[in-house]
């Protein structure tokens, strides 16, 4: 009988799952981002919380959102996994290396980033997520929707929680200028004609999506959003 | 030209074999021509060792004029020096300056274990390739040279991939070890001609998987490999293995 054999366990397989998760992930950063960047309309949260109920509420999204955790955990599981394989392909190590003469620090460093913002988004998720689904929102507001603004509002008056945010946003900046392209080549998406298109609009993506995230928290803390 | 002005201090790692732990040692080198190939001044530093009744250093080199693949050194923390595009042997002392310290370091990886000094065993690459096995061509009299057309696009490519030495210095500098830009060239040149059609899929599962027994680690695109590769071999090689691999394992029915 045919199987699919070590398509997911070999070298190549392990890599599929990252790049595929990866690029779910990023669609996912886009759904975030986009429903986020309705504070900026900046009419007390109106239709942020509109936003937020619609997804809090809708069951397609409530499925997806089981997806997107699954799809996190794998991607955590097998990059933690990769770098331990790839940390044991090389015992002894060099005493000098010169990476910076053949490749980018932040494509060297995809662990140290993503390990960086696996500790966000526990901070993240206990502050926004979990209140949202388990422990509730306290208020509501005029339409009746839960209040994530006001508690959005609200956290981002401590500034070292500001700071954390900033910086993870450069993490993420860095993790997606490498993941971004890197992911389409893993899928075997290297083209004369679209490689160059998937880079610039890599580029373009990471630091567009990590500003657009960190002006959140910082225009809170600011008082331009309230 | 040679003015035999040039003065080095040589941190060389030295390693009796695979079972004892290596150091590094310094060598001081001096009256040396910036002419020289850096493997001629290995030579010049072997003599003096073998006339002080040391034991000389023991390095890897054979046609050393670029095209075996056998010189492997780690240089200041890359594979073959600092030039683009040569091998450690086609690699001259004027790349340096008087009163350099120059690291020589031998290529490290798990499957690459040091056999003496700078020299590590490669064998490895070879149990790639025969785990590629047989490409189905007529023996006999050499066929017409046109007999097959293939795009001149095609070809190049090909041939490009064909270029690999086989050296390891993708391995050498990829921070995980990854032989995926060798193992790409070797499919590649088969994989984009006719004459490879007939095993194309089999050939990838299997090379594949021999790679990964080795003990190599796993891809990350930092693209060190096409970097520091003396015969640049290009990184689209190691996405159309990829695709080739997707292929054999999703859309053949037939089991590896």
């Amino acid at each position: 009988m045919a199987s699919f054999g070590n398509a997911f366990s070999s070298s190549i397989g392990k890599k599929l799952i990252m790049g595929i998760t990866g690029l779910f992930l990023i669609s996912f950063l886009l759904v975030h981002c986009f429903i986020n960047s309705l504070i900026f309309v900046n009419d007390g949260g109106l239709t942020f919380n509109m936003g937020a109920h619609f997804m809090g509420t809708n069951w397609i999204i409530r499925a997806m959102e089981i997806v997107l955790f699954a799809g996190l955990l794998v991607h955590i599981y097998q990059g933690f996994r990769l770098w331990a394989q790839n940390r044991a392909a090389r015992p002894e190590r060099y005493a000098v290396n010169n990476g910076a003469a053949n490749s980018k620090w932040y494509s060297r460093s995809m662990g140290l980033l993503g390990t960086l913002l696996l500790i966000f988004l526990i901070v993240h998720i206990s502050k926004f997520w979990v209140k949202s689904r388990f422990t509730g929102i306290p208020t509501q507001d005029v339409n009746g929707n839960h209040d994530l603004f006001a508690v959005m509002v609200e956290t981002f008056q401590n500034p070292a929680l500001v700071l954390l945010y900033v910086l993870a946003m450069v993490s993420l900046a860095y993790h997606l200028l490498h993941g971004f392209a890197s992911a389409f080549q893993t899928l075997g998406w290297n083209h004369k004609k679209y490689t160059p298109i998937i880079k610039s609009v890599g580029v373009w993506f990471s630091i567009l999506i990590s500003i657009i995230f960190a002006a959140m928290p910082v225009a809170m803390y600011l008082g331009l959003i309230k | 030209m040679s003015t035999g002005n040039m003065n080095l201090t040589l941190k060389v790692w030295r390693q009796k074999n695979n079972k004892t732990k290596g150091a590094l040692v310094d060598y001081k080198l001096s009256d040396i021509s910036p002419d020289m190939s850096f493997l001629e001044m290995f030579d010049v530093l072997n003599e003096q060792l073998i006339n002080k009744s040391e034991e000389p250093i023991v390095f890897d080199h054979d046609c050393r004029e670029g095209i075996c693949g056998s010189c492997s050194m780690f240089i200041n923390g890359r594979p073959h020096g600092p030039k683009d595009l040569v091998t450690t042997c086609q690699l001259h002392m004027r790349s340096f300056k008087d009163g350099d310290t120059i690291v020589v370091e031998p290529w490290r990886a798990k499957a690459f274990p040091v056999i003496k000094d700078l020299t590590v065993d490669r064998t490895a690459f070879d149990r790639v390739i025969a785990a590629g096995g047989f490409i189905s061509v007529n023996t006999g009299n050499a066929q017409d040279a046109n007999a097959l057309p293939i795009p001149k696009n095609q070809a190049d490519a090909a041939f490009e991939a064909a270029a690999c030495i086989g050296c390891g210095a993708c391995v050498a500098t990829c921070k995980n070890a990854s032989a995926m830009l060798f193992v790409s060239a070797k499919i590649s040149q088969l994989a984009l001609l006719p004459q490879g059609q007939p095993e194309r899929y089999r050939r990838v599962q299997s090379m594949v998987a021999q790679m990964d027994a080795e003990g190599f680690g796993n891809c990350t695109n930092t693209g060190a490999c096409e970097a520091e590769c003396p015969k640049g071999i290009s990184l689209e090689n190691i996405a159309r293995m990829n695709r080739d691999f997707y292929a054999a394992k999703f859309v053949s029915e037939e089991d590896i």
